[in-house]
């Protein structure tokens, strides 16, 4: 692999944001068709090192050369513009594209000048063979805003690849898709790494990083921590050089349930696809870990916005510690003790330009904890965030420091910080460790897990079936808006649950597999 | 070498003022074109604009007088700016808001000034208000879309005004001219020094931005205004009524507006017609853009913008250059601000790395 050429060269990269390094002196080489694993703790500076590649930042020191018809070539620092030319395709975190316009008018948006009448057919054409190519199949004429997660992230890999990209840049892009989803990607990255393309890709799972990599990358607060054939690496030896120590698995110990705290009986709820839910019954008890496992978009979000208080149901019972939930109330829940985490951390979780104080205080800013009379409690709200910052390993500048600033697993941390520390007695646990490197996880696991021996009741919604078996005694499983009970976890297997996912009933799962 | 932008993390107060200031200089200095076309020197023309808004106690006075409805509008539009409620019937609001004064303080109440005129402003305040009211309802049930709402509603409202000053309302005493009955006296606000026009209405927009400064920096309601209108999801989802704070944004958006309304009545001409305002309302959106929003800026802008339509009348009588100026500089001011806000957000970097070849 190593002998094809070097499509790409970061030479000493530093970046400083104020006193913090988050780059510093980072050197790496990409070749033709590899396929390069950016692996390293939360805020250890990946996301910055591919803002500085694709000219998003300016970097304090150091080059980005690319391969271009006279050798390797450095960039312009601070030019997209020039990445784009030179070849660099980007799929941020957060989507870029325009919800409103058709696959085909975002992938050849800013392409062409605008009045390009005519030409559509030429580039219907040329996309088209790219997608025989790589196998990146999606309808190119609905709108956008009607595609799924991974069919919008399809469309952003073809529009890399339109403008010719050498170099695909991928940030944590498996941390939005279903399991098959992903799967489906990393096919198409194969192929196209066989094509000849470059790929670096970021993720936080090891297990896909293992599968798919040729050669991994770890950073460590922001320094280059080592690098790695993936075909030598394993498990450990990356996790070593993550976090400088072995990170230790979390156990979970036998449940005992208590008092039924939150039920939904006989629930329906009508609203927009993958929200509905039709007939569904739920107890979460005290002391017992649910887990919601199912294919996303088949009604998860409706029991997440019942259990958040965004939505009361259209038919049926929702119970809090015995009493009818009538009206859709955050606040009343949050005041109740009810932990809620938002299933889209950035758009639901945090005020981006608030800080990181009012984030951790915005829930309960009407409680007497953080105001009197009206007036805010500035020093109770710091107090709390100065704690929360130091409990949950938040990496940042400060109470002070504005939520946008912060890396994604961070603004996760901050979520979970602001709603584990009040001691909840119901919680929602949505995708509590999307884009949480390994430690993180751990830790998450470990204080969820912790909840509950308190006498907490927990509910897990996760795409992720290692996370489910780690932290559920019970599962039940949610497809086409209906809830079936699955039973204890122990002694279930994932081909039931599996199964379960795909409609069947559990009597008839259970002798399948 | 190189120009390029980076993204900004912050920029500090200083950098905002040091914008702001920047950006009416420049211009003035635009507006240096246009009066020289006109045959004037600009130097002598800015002279006599200054010399005319703050050259003796009363022009300075009239300055005063000017911008007193100019901050209450501005304030208007600042604190539902901030809340992503774009109300552009400050206008309207003004109008009814004087509208309410005259109903209830020529005749109706008789009441001594230290009662009367608490509720002809309260009664403005609430008429205003409700005018901001309705539509941000209308936005919430129905969809529609404020913009269009408020700003139509100020033809609404001034034609209404027109009808009721030439009809029901009329002075039977005016000899012919379209204008309300007077207020009483009790109802005037009473002038803060002898022979200037200077009302306390001046004193009333200086505390309100007092107050707005303190509630968006101190109170809860200002951190939930601030959360909603910077993620409305995520204000919703920490369980933030959405609604009930952009009503009340509403009510204290209008309400201010109609403030501006019950000062110029009881404050200036202590009657109603349907010039009461040579367009308050709209400056009030320029006023809150020129102060990047921020209460305290907002004094200062709507000074800096009466002082220049002040000025510029006074210039016009002695040089014969036209007042438009005035509109002009206001104008070029804040299209300079909004090009400066651009240098809030991104970091302009002198780039003296070569590149490699
Ligand atoms: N514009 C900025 N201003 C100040 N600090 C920043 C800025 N951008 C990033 N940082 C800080 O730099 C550090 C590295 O952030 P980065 O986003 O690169 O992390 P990451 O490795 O991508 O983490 P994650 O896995 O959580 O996404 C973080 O501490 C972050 O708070
Ligand atoms: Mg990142």
């Amino acid at each position: 692999m190593t002998d094809a050429p070097v499509l790409l060269s970061l030479q000493n990269i530093t970046k400083r944001f104020g006193a913090l390094t988050a780059n510093d002196g980072i050197s790496l080489d990409l070749h033709r068709g590899e396929i390069l694993a950016l692996l390293g703790e939360n805020g250890a500076g990946k996301t910055t090192l591919m803002n500085i590649l694709f000219g998003h930042y300016v970097q304090d020191e150091g080059d980005v050369r690319v391969l271009g018809d006279g050798g390797l070539t450095a960039l312009p620092p601070g030019s997209p513009g020039a990445a784009l030319k030179a070849g660099i395709g980007m799929v941020h975190q957060h989507f870029t594209l325009a919800e409103n316009l058709s696959g085909l008018a975002n992938i050849r948006l800013g392409t062409e000048p605008l009045l390009s009448f005519g030409r559509e057919g030429a580039a219907r054409a040329k996309v088209q063979k790219i997608i025989a190519e790589s196998g990146l199949d999606v309808d190119l004429d609905r709108r956008v805003a009607d595609l799924t997660v991974g069919e919008k992230q399809r469309i952003e890999i073809l529009k890399a690849l339109y403008r010719d990209a050498k170099v695909l840049i991928l940030d944590e892009p498996t941390a939005v898709l279903t399991p098959q989803e992903a799967d489906g990607l990393f096919v198409v990255l194969r192929r196209l790494a066989a094509n000849g393309l470059g790929v670096i890709f970021i993720s936080h799972k090891l297990g896909e990083v293992l599968a798919v990599s040729h050669r991994i990358l770890v950073l460590r607060g922001g320094k280059k921590a080592g690098e790695l054939v993936t075909a030598d690496a394993d498990r450990r030896a990356i996790a070593d050089l993550m976090v400088g120590k072995a990170v230790a698995a979390v156990v979970r110990t036998p449940a005992s349930p208590g008092d039924v705290l939150l039920a939904l009986e006989n629930v329906s709820l009508h609203g927009a696809s993958g929200r509905s839910l039709s007939g569904v019954d739920l107890k979460l008890r005290a002391g017992e870990v649910v887990g919601l496992a199912g294919v996303s978009g088949n009604g998860q979000s409706g029991i997440a916005g019942l259990i958040s208080g965004l939505a009361v149901p259209t038919s049926g019972t929702m119970r809090l510690y015995g009493e009818t939930v009538t009206r859709a109330d955050p606040r009343a829940l949050v005041a109740n003790g009810v932990a809620r985490m938002p299933e889209d951390r950035q758009h639901d979780g945090v005020v981006g330009t608030m800080s990181v104080a009012d984030n951790i205080a915005i829930e309960e800013v009407r409680s007497a904890a953080f105001s009197k009379m009206g007036f805010l409690d500035r020093k109770a709200m710091r107090e709390r965030a100065t704690a929360a910052i130091a409990g949950y390993d938040v990496r940042c500048q400060g109470p002070d420091a504005e939520a946008r600033l912060l890396s994604g697993g961070n603004v996760q941390k901050l979520i979970l910080a602001r709603v584990l520390e009040r001691g909840p007695r119901v919680i929602l646990a949505n995708q509590p460790t999307r884009g949480l490197d390994v430690g993180a996880q751990a830790e998450v696991h470990r204080r969820i897990l912790a909840a509950r021996d308190r006498g907490a009741a927990v509910l897990v919604i996760s795409e992720d079936l290692d996370e489910l078996f780690a932290l559920a005694d019970r599962f039940v499983v949610v497809h086409a808006g209906e809830l079936h009970d699955a039973g204890p976890s122990e002694g279930l297997d994932r081909g039931t649950i599996g199964l379960m996912m795909a409609g069947q009933s559990h009597a008839r799962a259970e002798m399948a597999s | 070498m190189t120009i390029r932008l980076e993204p900004r993390e912050d920029a500090g107060l200083g950098l905002k003022i040091g914008v702001s200031l920047a950006a009416g200089l420049v211009a003035l200095l635009l507006v240096a074109i246009p009066v020289l076309f006109a045959g004037g020197s600009p130097l002598t023309a800015y002279g006599l604009m200054i010399q005319g808004a703050f050259g003796s106690m009363f022009a300075f006075s009239e300055t005063l007088n000017r911008a007193t409805p100019l901050i209450l509008t501005g304030l208007a539009c600042a604190v539902a700016f901030r809340a992503k409620l774009w109300n552009i019937g400050a206008e309207g609001q003004l109008y009814i808001g004087a509208l309410a004064a005259v109903c209830i303080g020529s005749g109706l109440l008789q009441l001594p000034p230290a009662l009367m005129i608490p509720t002809v402003m309260i009664a403005g305040f609430l008429a205003g208000g409700l005018m901001m009211v309705i539509p941000t309802v209308i936005k919430q049930r129905f969809g529609a879309d404020e913009v269009v709402i408020t700003l139509l509603l100020n033809f609404v409202v001034i034609l209404f005004i027109q009808m009721l000053v030439e009809g029901p309302l009329k002075d039977p005493l005016s000899m012919g001219w379209p204008q309300s009955v007077p207020l009483l006296a009790e109802a005037k606000l009473p002038k803060l020094l002898p022979r200037l026009r200077m009302h306390w209405g001046l004193i009333v927009g200086l505390v309100a931005a007092l107050v707005l400064w303190l509630m968006v920096r101190k109170t809860v309601l200002g951190f939930e205004i601030r959360a909603v209108g910077e993620n409305k999801a995520a204000a919703r989802f920490a369980g933030i009524p959405v609604d009930a704070t952009m009503l009340k944004v509403a009510l204290i958006s209008g309400g201010l507006a109609g403030l501006a309304g019950v000062g110029e009545v009881a404050g200036v001409k202590g009657y109603l017609s349907s010039d009461l305002s040579p367009g308050f309302g709209y400056s009030g959106i320029v006023v809150a853009m020129l102060a990047g929003l921020s209460p305290i800026g907002t004094v200062i802008a709507a000074l800096f913008v009466a002082a220049v339509f002040v000025g510029a009348d006074s210039m016009s009588r002695a040089t014969g250059i036209s007042s438009y100026i005035a509109d002009l500089v206001v104008a070029l001011s804040l299209l300079c601000v909004l090009v400066g806000s651009f240098f809030l957000r991104f970091r302009v970097k002198w780039d003296r790395q070569s590149v490699v070849a």
